[in-house]
């Protein structure tokens, strides 16, 4: 609503130690791979990239990442005991770790879901600091979001008018679109898409439905202790 | 609605008939839409698991990963030793309790960030068992203290690879003064004098912590916080004055952050970290985790 930060962004955010970077933003990107891949998971693959490579283990990001991808908040205490509630919930897992990765973030992780209904997806967040996260790939595509609003992603067939036909999909139900991005390879263009308020479940069956739209997901912001109000 | 300045703050306390605390609800209603319920609402969250990290750290078994800490909180509060009566032993002790919470991959409020977060809760928690603060006037105290660090990360920051500890652990113990002073009935000057003196003893802390770990010295690092903001607030409340205000001493912060090395912020190539020992260490833990 406006630049001034709030006093939940002095005092907060309630979230699980010891690290806002390695461990809060961590279990984020986890948590927003888990809906961008709008499935239950069962297999993930993660590569650690650079200082999360490095110092995961004393900050607990393998397991905030696996909470995240479990689903949990980043001040959910069930964090801790991640591993264990995956593999009850018959997710499995696996880590890589690449120290020096100089084209990426310092705190930067790469997570492949693949889901029970068969849907997968391949996500790189970076996480920089105070539990702020930014999504920099979704799909091989370029993107820049941090998820603090209502974010719809969509991967489409490139073809003349497709963005047109989107947007104003959204617009017809009174949904104010706030930002737009757009990046493209030659035959697709991919959408993020952060809107004000939650769009209408019609809206997304909608867009799904068109035969040129591969991939539609809706990523909600998160209410991360009392550091957001709800809206 | 804009703060730039503490002595803002004041101003706008001196037009507006109000209270520092009545400052930053009216910041946190206008800007963000919200009614007072809701912002109340949220502290009373943050005040909550402030409590309960505290009292974690004095009641579980708290053994980082790393081994670096281990069960701190709880033998300093029952050391038969007191340096200076039972009172600071447990603010002390508080604020190791949090710390080893966050170490343990337990739920803590950051205050203003994770590495700092023993402060203000040891802060708050000795308020309320030792002055008998009600839980309503430690609501409008945690207020005090965002109005505190809202001005100072304005200004200055709050990230150890910026200011070093002096921008969190710095900061904390300048949002605890502010916050002692107001709920112990001092002047909105007062509570400017104590943040100026809480800083100015922090003044260049350097982040230096062992194997990049929130453990050492951050641990002990927000025990001695808590010290100086109830040194600062003590000073405060006797009327004497920081002589440089508050405000300067913020942006005196932020310069000796740009001038400090990015050895000595948070890269874990100086201090302690680089240290003989602390290299040592280093070794053996990420052994020991790999």
């Amino acid at each position: 609503m406006s630049e001034q930060p709030s006093l939940f962004d002095i005092l907060g955010p309630i979230m699980i130690g010891p690290s806002s970077s390695h461990t809060a933003g961590a279990s984020r990107i986890g948590y927003i791979a888990r809906q961008l891949l709008d499935d239950v998971p069962v297999k993930a693959h993660i590569t650690l990239y650079n200082s999360f490579a490095k110092t995961h283990k004393g900050h607990g990001t393998d397991r905030a990442i696996i909470g995240g991808i479990l689903g949990y908040g980043p001040d959910d205490e069930r964090i801790r005991q991640s591993f264990e509630q995956a593999k009850q919930e018959r997710l499995e897992w696996d880590f890589s770790f690449v120290g020096d990765a100089v084209r990426f973030h310092s705190n930067t992780a790469r997570v492949k879901l693949w889901g029970e209904k068969g849907h997968t997806v391949e996500v790189v967040g970076a996480s920089l600091g105070g539990g702020r996260v930014k999504i920099q790939e979704i799909e091989g595509f370029t993107v820049d979001f941090n998820a603090q609003t209502h974010t719809l992603v969509i991967i489409a067939d490139d073809v003349p008018g497709s963005i047109q036909h989107i947007s104003g999909a959204i617009a017809e139900k009174g949904v104010n679109i706030a930002n737009m991005f757009v990046s493209r390879t030659e035959t697709k263009a991919n959408m993020v898409i952060e809107l004000d308020v939650a769009v209408p479940a019609e809206v997304i069956e909608k867009i799904q439905a068109l035969a040129w739209v591969h991939f539609v997901r809706l990523v909600e912001p998160m209410l991360a202790g009392s550091s957001r109000y709800e809206k | 609605m804009e703060f730039n300045l503490l002595s803002d703050v004041v101003e706008y306390c001196r037009r507006e008939k109000k209270d520092m605390a009545a400052a930053m609800l009216d910041y946190e209603m206008r800007n963000k839409g919200v009614t007072r319920d809701a912002v109340y609402a949220g502290l009373k969250q943050i005040l909550l698991v402030m409590e309960d990290s505290v009292e974690q750290g004095l009641t579980q078994m708290t053994i980082t990963p790393s081994g670096m800490l281990n069960n701190w909180a709880k033998a300093v509060n029952n050391a038969t030793v007191e340096t200076l009566g039972p009172m600071l032993k447990k603010a002390v002790a508080r604020a190791i309790a949090v710390g080893e919470v966050n170490a343990c991959m337990g739920k803590i409020a950051a205050a203003p960030t994770a590495g700092s977060a023993g402060i203000m809760p040891a802060v708050l928690v000795t308020m309320m068992e030792e002055h008998r603060i009600s839980r309503e006037k430690i609501l409008d105290g945690l207020l005090v203290s965002a109005v505190i660090g809202l001005i100072f990360a304005r200004n200055s920051s709050f990230a150890g690879s910026e200011a070093g500890c002096m921008g969190e652990t710095g900061s904390a113990a300048a949002m605890g003064a502010g916050t002692i002073v107001y709920l112990l009935g001092g002047t909105d000057d007062q509570i400017l004098e104590a943040v100026g003196f809480a800083l100015k003893a922090s003044m260049g802390l350097v982040c230096d912590p062992v194997g990049g770990l929130v453990e050492e010295p951050c641990t002990t690092r927000n025990a001695v916080g808590v010290a100086n903001a109830f040194v600062s607030a003590q000073m405060a409340l006797a009327g004497i004055k920081s002589l440089i205000p508050a405000d300067e001493v913020i942006f005196a912060t932020k310069e000796v952050g740009d001038l400090m090395s990015p050895r000595l912020k948070e890269s874990g190539q100086g201090g302690l970290a680089n240290t003989k020992t602390g290299r040592e260490i280093q070794k053996k833990v990420f052994k020991t985790l790999d």
